[in-house]
């Protein structure tokens, strides 16, 4: 492919400062660039309905529903196009905005859903804040809310897989642009080169971290540029251009495998929604932008118009989706508000393995 | 089982300057190092899954030779020398446990534990919980802890009660190389996360006959070292040799507790033993303060305050930094328990 082989025969430093992309936010495709009908309608799907969820979820929490909420809306194209990439057996290790990756890899909705309402069908028992899912049976781990500290964990996954000889998956680990700036960020991708393990490091660089702009959080030229000192092949891309982000990520991904290297990806993206339902963005960041990256950069209005284009789907067909999953959520939060919470007796369980 | 109770002089610091002849093996007497090393190369042998890691424990055998000779006979793939960081060393021992493996980390000295304190609490320590019992982690950290080595304030202090604190750790300090044997293959043989203090002003000067053999000491039971009447002394770790020391001493008849495993901790046999001798103290190296000692005696009191002839005394170090110079006059000694004994049987 023209456009990708063109990207990856750069520099190593021009690769991580410059932006691959495939689809223009005008909506101009790369030429060349080889479109599969299925798959782009597939990830359409786990983007509308990723979108459908969160708008839902957050207006729960509005109604004093649900405790907490922390959307990725504005950034669907990197976590469905990043989760398009994985396979069957990969280790899923995310941070707070990646939910839709498991979910988009098999988690069922019950799962997420019930965990949020932290009610007796929850998995983890109702013991954490909304949106810490955890889906064993789909290798996706349940996180801690402490940033950053999930990387040296994808890092001891990735080592164990490769000592085991499982040399057919990988393991990917997201971040947010925030955890850069942790010890666990510079630790992990240190013991992830030097240990040479089949780890795939994402960051989902989404300009703030809460209220903390880029321009105070490195003054790097950008995220990607970090992996180069350790020797990483480090990639950045266009978040909000979902062809970009899968055809990317894809390429990694099968690279890891069979050189059993990490590869470090940048994906450069917008948080267009609050921090989480607890925050108040208007009070430190001007909204005008949010608006233009609304407006102008939404990653599913960029693919939905590319769809109707190709008439690959009609807008009839784009309300049946909008309603199948409105339908489909609505349904799964009815069960899991019904729910009752987890009996008392639970407080004190997994805290050690029980007496046999 | 013969402990050595004349343990100021080891400079056991000068290992690290000087690397000491690995003995070889004329078991079986055998120190705690060599005891936690037989440890080590019997479970690695018997189970693939157990990974040794951290700083310079692979061809260097580690700064005071615990991983002696596990490199060469069970390869690189198994016995890690890693980057300089024991945050990146315990969260990556923490992914290889999810995957199914059993690493088995060492921090150098429990003074350097602090960068892994976030992976140990907010990760290590509740992973099982936080996936309803899902995701086990059974990490087992190996490290040296104690005064007693010229190791001034950072290759000195006892953080026990820090662990304790966290709910989802276990918490072991062996006190002799038998229990260190026994102790630490238990804790390679169980389900959860573990912090295995080795004291390490001890780690050469206390030695036991060591059995070859595969064999496991209970955890959560603690031993009566020396049978008393009087006064009911508890203690761990490298103060069990104080305590003895002491107990010798005197003519007031100390039954001296060797906890051996502090979380859980043996209260049945702290109480038996209270029941009988109506009187306690507590002796521990780590400050007074929040120290172990208090939730020792809380617990006591709140089952056996009828019990009791005397308030419970504790002999701690005291709460400042562990100094370097005076670390002698820090460290509890037989002096300072027996003032102590003294005061609660003129009570």
């Amino acid at each position: 492919m023209y456009a990708l082989d063109q990207y990856l025969a750069c520099d190593a430093k021009v690769k991580a400062t410059s932006l691959f992309s495939l689809l223009s936010e005008d909506g101009i495709l790369q030429e060349g660039f080889d479109l599969d009908q299925e798959s782009l309608l597939r990830m359409y799907r786990g983007m509308r309905r990723l979108r459908i969820l969160d708008e839902r979820m957050l207006i729960l929490q509005r109604q004093g529903r649900i405790g907490f909420y922390g959307e990725a809306r504005g950034q669907e194209a990197a976590v469905i196009g990043t989760a398009s990439a994985l396979c069957e057996k990969d280790w899923i290790v995310p941070a707070l905005r990646e939910a839709g990756v498991g979910l988009y890899c098999g988690m069922p909705l019950s799962i997420y859903i019930n965990q949020i309402f932290g009610n007796a069908a929850d998995v983890s028992k109702g013991r954490q804040m909304p949106c810490h899912p955890c889906d064993k049976d789909h290798n996706y781990v349940v996180m801690s809310s402490c940033v950053a500290n999930q990387l040296p964990h994808a890092v001891g996954i990735a080592w164990a897989m490769k000592h085991n000889k499982d040399t057919d998956r990988l393991c990917v680990s997201y971040m947010g642009d925030g955890g850069t700036s942790e010890g666990s960020f510079h630790i992990g991708l240190n013991f992830a080169q030097t240990m040479s393990v089949p780890v795939l490091f994402i960051c989902q660089n989404n300009g703030w971290a809460i209220s903390t702009p880029t321009n105070k959080q490195t003054i790097s030229e950008t995220y990607a540029i970090k992996g180069l000192a350790y020797d990483m092949e480090s990639l950045r891309v266009d978040g909000n251009d979902l062809l970009a982000v899968s055809t990317l990520t894809k390429y990694a991904a099968e690279k890891i495998r069979k050189d059993q290297k990490p590869i470090f990806i940048e994906a450069v993206t917008y948080r267009v929604s609050a921090h989480s339902s607890s925050d108040d963005p208007s009070r430190y960041r001007d909204e005008s932008v949010t608006k233009e990256w609304i407006e102008k950069r939404d990653p599913i209005d960029r693919i939905r118009k590319l769809l109707f284009e190709k008439k690959w789907m009609t807008e009839d067909e784009d309300q049946k989706i909008t309603h199948h999953f409105e339908s489909e959520i609505n349904q799964e939060i009815k069960k899991a508000e019904a729910i009752e919470l987890p009996d008392k007796k639970t407080l004190t369980q997994d805290v050690f393995e029980e007496e046999q | 089982m013969v402990i050595a109770t004349k343990t100021n002089e080891i400079a056991a610091w000068s290992l690290i300057v000087s690397p000491w002849k690995d003995e070889k093996a004329t078991m079986p007497t055998m120190n705690i190092i060599q005891a936690v090393n037989d440890a080590l190369h019997l479970e690695m042998k018997r189970n693939d899954k157990i990974i040794v890691l951290g700083e310079d424990v692979g061809k260097f055998g580690g700064v005071f030779r615990a991983t002696s000779g596990l490199s060469e006979t069970f390869g690189d793939d198994r016995v890690i020398d890693t980057p300089l960081s024991e945050e990146g060393i315990i969260g990556t021992a923490i992914g290889m446990a999810l995957y199914g493996l059993r690493p088995v980390p060492e921090i150098q000295f429990s003074d350097f534990i602090f960068p892994a304190f976030d992976q140990i609490v907010n990760e290590l320590a509740k992973f099982r919980y936080r996936s309803g019992g899902q995701y086990p982690c059974p990490v087992v950290i190996r490290t040296p802890y104690g005064g007693g080595i010229r190791g001034g304030h950072y290759h000195s202090q006892s953080p026990e009660a820090l662990f304790i604190h966290t709910p989802g750790l276990k918490v072991i300090t062996p006190s002799n190389p038998v229990d260190a044997k026994g102790l630490l293959l238990s804790a390679m043989r169980q389900n959860d996360p573990v912090i295995f203090l080795e004291p390490k002003r001890i780690y050469r000067a206390s030695k036991g006959d060591v059995s070859k053999e595969d064999y496991t000491t209970p955890i959560g039971k603690a031993a009566i070292v020396q049978e008393g009447t009087d006064c009911t002394l508890i203690t761990y770790g490298a103060m069990v040799s104080v305590a003895l020391e002491a107990a010798q001493q005197t003519d007031v008849s100390i039954e001296v507790i060797d906890l051996r495993t502090l979380l859980p901790f043996d209260i049945e046999t702290v109480i038996a033993s209270v029941t009988k001798t109506n009187r306690a103290m507590v002796l521990h190296e780590a400050p007074k303060t929040c120290g172990f000692g208090a939730e020792l005696i809380a617990s006591i009191q709140e089952r056996a305050l009828d019990q009791l002839h005397a308030p419970i005394l504790r002999v701690c170090g005291f709460d400042t930094p562990f100094p370097y110079t005076l670390e002698f006059e820090y460290l509890p000694n037989a002096d300072r328990v027996l003032s102590c004994v003294h005061e609660i049987m003129e009570w």
